[in-house]
């Protein structure tokens, strides 16, 4: 798959789909790692000293900006027997993804440029997907003191988010929001109260009465993201919400967005997937945070994805061991994998109609680049080559054994799915050909 | 005769027809208990671990008399006593005990699930002897069992579950079993301590504890967590006392001869007066009793019943 970067890559025959710009039959030629051309009936660069070509087939598929994801877990350092860059970034690309946002909750956490910088040189030793990091809020993520934000800025970090460990303190939030406006850096939160779901491992319900856990109300989400909107409206600071999973976040977010406040807001696949009824059997592998919600949520977040009020699907990919996932329900981390699986859940949400091919292809591609402020998810002449050429009829089974992520953590397993990844191109590179 | 599963680890996932079967197997082993040799050799060359997490007295003992009256060969295995320790899983902790040919595995662990995911991972049978908040099907048993005794009939049977319904394996491990069977439950306390959604479940759910109790057959009172004070369920022990506890002038309320039950142990004049527990109604020691025979009825069901 090493390529020499002097080459061209022509690729026929598909649909192309750059959200708000094409959509239709065409090819698409790269040349030295660049998008050169996207129109019809493309030929091979002539006139210049003959550079090798290789020509891919892609009748009957999409060809699409390669995804973004804002939220992922690469767990290095500090949990490398969970993932690390480089598997983690295999895992992307197998997933269609050539951009990922990867948090910041390592050991030690990204609260500094060292630890950024580690990130980044990781990322490009492994040579799979671009990594763009997210820097914390505060120190240690410990929710008191500002982290050097200013520097995470400069070594790289694309936002900043305590995730994992939200921010409780609303004066530290309200500084933490002023002072990212000096960067314009996009603030995250992963919106929840820690007193309301404090012992919590499922969505507070039925099930979880009927099962005698320990439940986390959908008020833990919503009180917080009522918090935040207040404190951006107050401080006008880019507000980005993590993984929503209430109905009632998304009323909130969509009333905030009427009003203007500067609020944008992702979802996860499995949060349009799954219910609550999933944990039943005390399988571990339904066990995140937030946690699968009930039905009427799942309505919602489609709802929400429909008509724009959450701009962005991201996985909040979240590797953990076999052994992690082994114990008891409560005992067990939140989180799963979401990298390889993204793609067929996001499409399964077109053929129900809940959106538009294109609508889908932008909530992973050129809204989340949008959101951070990143100069990738399309296919304009002049940018970078990333793209991903899907199969969309492709049906397959999930069988986690094959994932290249190092996990295998997914309440996925043994679903028969549609939609599949081709081959995948990073700056030019094929890095992913499907089997 | 046997049961379907080769575990027993809910009420959820037993049929009546299961249900009733296990309380007669315990009526034919009730009168084993009193006899002057208490032992049958039902179970003869069988090995029971009891593996228990938490501290039990009651339920452990009641555990090893059932399986020792049916000459099992009993085990007892906590991790005070023994050499479990952090970082060894309860899967792997059950399967050394199962390589040693264990038949029978009693659980008693403080997490939900605990034994439903031993059951899935060993080939040994399973008896769920508690598990978190979730179910404790063996206390619901010898509870059905003690209300068939005093001649009561579950179909029309009203029963109020009075307490800390939230945070109670009893609770809902009776929920589970009465409903199947016909009866109508009330279930009552603060409403910090009734879970979300707990009337789907085909109770009657009430904050009252007077109006609550008229008519009921049986008064099932859960233990209060003293240690919950101070986790904002509810103010003092004195004012849960005061509108939750069953004192003898509230018993008044109920239908005449209703049963006073109580899983133990007791917090003496704070869910239940003291009167009232030593009271002719009450039958917390009938239950203590029956729970060796319902046991022992379960152990042998589920080793084959031969």
């Amino acid at each position: 798959m090493a390529q020499s970067p002097n080459h061209s890559i022509l690729i026929k025959g598909g649909q192309v789909i750059d959200p708000g710009r094409v959509n239709g039959p065409a090819d698409l030629l790269i040349e030295n790692g660049t998008i050169v051309a996207v129109g019809q009936k493309l030929a091979a660069p002539s006139g210049k000293a003959a550079t090798p070509l290789a020509t891919i087939d892609a009748t009957g598929k999409l060809v699409l900006p390669g995804f973004v994801d804002l939220h992922v877990h690469l767990r290095e350092p500090g949990f490398e027997y969970k993932e690390t860059i480089k598997t983690g970034t295999a895992a992307a690309v197998a997933g269609g993804f050539t951009s990922v946002c990867c948090m910041p909750n390592t050991n030690p956490v990204n609260d500094n440029q060292a630890v950024t910088e580690f990130i980044l040189d990781q990322a490009r030793a492994a040579g799979n997907a671009h990594v763009f990091p997210v820097g914390a809020i505060t120190k240690g993520s410990e929710g008191k003191e500002l982290a050097e934000i200013g520097d995470l800025r400069r070594a790289g970090c694309v936002a900043i988010s305590d995730d994992g460990h939200p921010v409780m303190n609303s004066l530290v939030m309200r500084r933490a929001m002023e002072y990212a406006l000096a960067f314009d850096l996009p603030v995250i939160d992963h919106c929840e109260d820690l007193y309301l779901a404090e012992g919590g491992c499922m969505n507070e319900g039925l099930v979880s009465t009927q099962l005698g856990l320990q439940g986390i109300p959908a008020a833990a989400e919503d009180v917080m993201v009522a918090r935040n909107l207040a404190l951006a409206e107050l401080t006008g600071a880019r507000l980005h919400l993590a993984h929503i999973s209430t109905a009632g976040s998304v009323r909130m977010v969509r009333e905030a967005k009427k009003r203007g406040i500067r609020v944008t807001a992702e979802a996860c696949p499995h949060h349009f997937s799954l219910t609550e009824e999933a944990v039943r059997g005390f399988n571990t592998h339904a066990k995140m945070n937030p946690p699968l919600r009930t039905w009427q949520d799942v309505q919602a977040i489609k709802e929400g994805l429909s008509d724009g009020t959450i701009d962005v699907i991201a996985t909040d990919h979240a590797p953990h061991a076999v052994q992690d996932k082994q114990q008891e329900f409560a005992e067990a981390p939140f989180g799963i994998v979401g990298l390889e699986t993204a793609l067929p859940l996001t499409l399964a949400l077109v053929e129900e109609g809940v959106l538009s091919l294109e609508a889908a292809v932008a909530k992973l591609t050129t809204e989340p680049a949008r959101v951070f402020g990143l100069s990738r998810g399309s296919l304009t002449p002049g940018a970078e080559a990333d793209v991903v050429v899907v199969d969309p009829q492709k049906t397959w089974e999930v069988d986690p054994d094959r994932f290249r992520s190092k996990s295998r953590n997914t309440p996925f397993a043994g679903w028969k799915v549609k939609g599949r990844v081709h081959i995948t191109i990073v700056a030019g590179q094929v890095v992913y050909e499907s089997e | 005769m046997s049961l379907k599963q080769k575990d027993l680890v809910s009420i959820a996932s037993l049929s009546t027809d299961e249900i009733m079967m296990i309380l007669e197997t315990a009526e034919s082993f009730k009168e084993v208990s009193g006899r002057e040799i208490k032992k049958v050799p039902a179970l003869r060359g069988k090995t029971v671990v009891n593996f228990f997490f938490e501290p039990s007295t009651r339920t452990r003992t009641s555990f090893e008399l059932a399986a020792k009256r049916l000459s099992a060969d009993v085990i007892n295995f906590s991790p005070s006593s023994s050499s479990v320790v952090k970082g060894e899983t309860l899967l792997d902790t059950a399967r050394n005990i199962e390589a040693m040919q264990a038949d029978i595995i009693v659980l008693r662990h403080p997490a939900a699930g605990a034994a439903e995911t031993l059951a899935r991972g060993v080939k040994s049978s399973v008896i769920n002897a508690g598990d978190g908040w979730h179910e404790h099907p063996t206390q619901a048993l010898l509870d059905l069992f003690t209300m068939r005794e005093k001649k009561l009939d579950f179909k029309g049977l009203r029963v109020a579950i009075v307490g800390d319904l939230a945070h109670s394996r009893v609770a809902r491990s009776n929920i589970y079993a009465l409903t199947k069977l016909g009866t109508e439950v009330r279930a009552v306390g603060p409403p910090t301590m009734i879970p979300a959604y707990l009337d789907r479940l085909g109770v009657r759910v009430s904050y009252n504890l007077d109006e609550a109790l008229r008519g009921v057959d049986v008064i099932m009172m859960l233990r209060l967590q003293l240690e919950r004070q101070g986790r904002a369920l509810f103010p003092t022990i004195r004012e849960y006392s005061r509108l939750y506890g069953l004192t003898a002038e509230r018993l008044r309320l109920a239908e005449p001869g209703a049963l006073v039950m109580h899983p133990g142990p007791i917090n003496r004049g704070v869910e239940i007066a003291p009167e009232v527990a030593d009271s002719f109604s009450s039958v917390i020691l009938d239950q203590v009793a029956n729970g060796v025979a319902v046991r022992m009825g379960v152990l042998y069901l589920l080793s084959g019943g031969n």
